[in-house]
């Protein structure tokens, strides 16, 4: 019996995988890290424009977002490739803004309604007219504080 | 037949270095922070009897469809704006009582009277990219903060810091109370001496 054992333990031991938690661990916190949250999923193109003058925006809860730019390439089919404005997860047309911005300003807390500031991120690519169209839609319900979302940098990026 | 076989590799320490990975992300990761040029934009209400402006006093920006920049109708790199729109602010051509003690201009009396005077209108056209309309935005801003920087520096050396930065503290909610109260007379003080007066025309339809 004892040489049959014998033969037997020649084989390659089994391998531990007692560290195998640990290595996933490790993955699972490598992208709780590197994943930035986003309430959007972006439907668009949004490549921000480069500017150095900025100045920081507002805490998240005082802020509403107004995305516009081309769609991306796998709505494109769907959507064509003009500019299009997105407010939540939805592509939207200008005449949606104003409501958009006066329900986003009624789910906020009383004593921040006044105090709301609209950030547009928009695509450097967009031309100005669906830009100039989101203003005067916000000037309409009175969201007159407004921010230009830029990434930091120098204006001579922008070409 | 013990010492045939492997001995098991001790994985005790594994969770040590899984912890160090963990800890040198969270330490080199910032939390993005969105930033951005801040604007108000005018009521809808109309001016039902608009002031009358010199032509002097104001410095119009143009950009057009071709993403060309046009500065008192001629053409302009965008380069030479902010030094431009300086010289127009700090200009201070005003006489007696419009005249401006601290302004360090050419005191051109074909520009601008005195900087509460002066405006920049800004038109683009609908055609215009955004961001080439952000590049002017940004480079009439920072005209505006080159004199701030300017005049804070020299009415309150002892702050130790300009414009941008003692608005950037202002505005950072971690300051002391204190400090904004103080620093808050200041600012307002060099924005009076420079106030932000950029007027956008609505834009133009191609045609």
């Amino acid at each position: 019996m004892s040489k049959f054992k014998k033969k037997g333990s020649g084989e390659l031991p089994k391998i531990s995988t007692a560290s195998l938690p640990d290595i996933v661990f490790m993955l699972l916190f490598f992208f709780m890290v590197a994943t930035v949250l986003r309430d959007n999923t972006l439907m668009i193109q949004n490549t921000l424009p480069a500017a150095d003058q900025i100045q920081k925006l507002d805490k998240k809860d005082r802020v509403i977002y107004i995305y516009a730019g081309k769609p991306s390439a796998r709505y494109q089919d769907k959507y064509g490739n003009q500019p299009r404005i997105q407010l939540n997860d939805k592509f939207a047309t200008v005449s949606d803004v104003g409501a958009y911005v006066l329900a986003e300003r009624a789910s906020k807390r009383e004593e921040l309604q006044n105090v709301l500031t609209t950030a547009l991120k928009v695509d450097g690519e967009t031309k100005m007219g669906l830009i100039s169209d989101i203003k005067q839609e916000l000037r309409k319900v009175n969201a007159l504080k407004i921010n230009y979302t830029t990434r930091i940098g120098d204006y001579t990026q922008n070409n | 037949m013990g010492r045939r076989s492997a001995p098991e590799v001790n994985a005790g320490s594994m969770a040590d270095i899984a912890f160090l990975l963990l800890i040198f992300f969270l330490v080199t990761t910032t939390i993005e922070t969105d930033s951005g040029i801040n604007r108000k934009l005018p009521p809808m209400e109309e001016i039902i009897d608009p002031p009358i402006i010199k032509e002097r006093n104001i410095f119009t920006v143009v950009v057009n469809k071709n993403n060309q920049i046009l500065v008192e109708e001629k053409l302009m790199e965008i380069r030479s704006l902010r030094s431009e729109a300086v010289a127009f602010l700090d200009n201070g051509g005003g006489l007696a009582e419009e005249a401006c003690d601290y302004c360090q201009g050419s005191r051109d009396r074909s520009s601008s009277d005195n900087p509460d005077k002066a405006i920049i209108s800004l038109k683009n056209d609908r055609e215009t990219d955004y961001k080439v309309y952000i590049s002017v935005q940004n480079e009439l801003v920072a005209a505006y903060n080159e004199l701030r920087n300017r005049e804070f520096l020299r009415l309150y050396p002892q702050e130790n810091m300009d414009y941008v930065q003692a608005d950037r503290k202002y505005t950072d909610p971690r300051t002391d109370k204190k400090v904004k109260e103080k620093l808050r007379e200041k600012l307002s003080v060099i924005k009076l001496m420079y106030p932000m007066k950029l007027s956008e025309a609505e834009p133009n339809k191609t045609s």
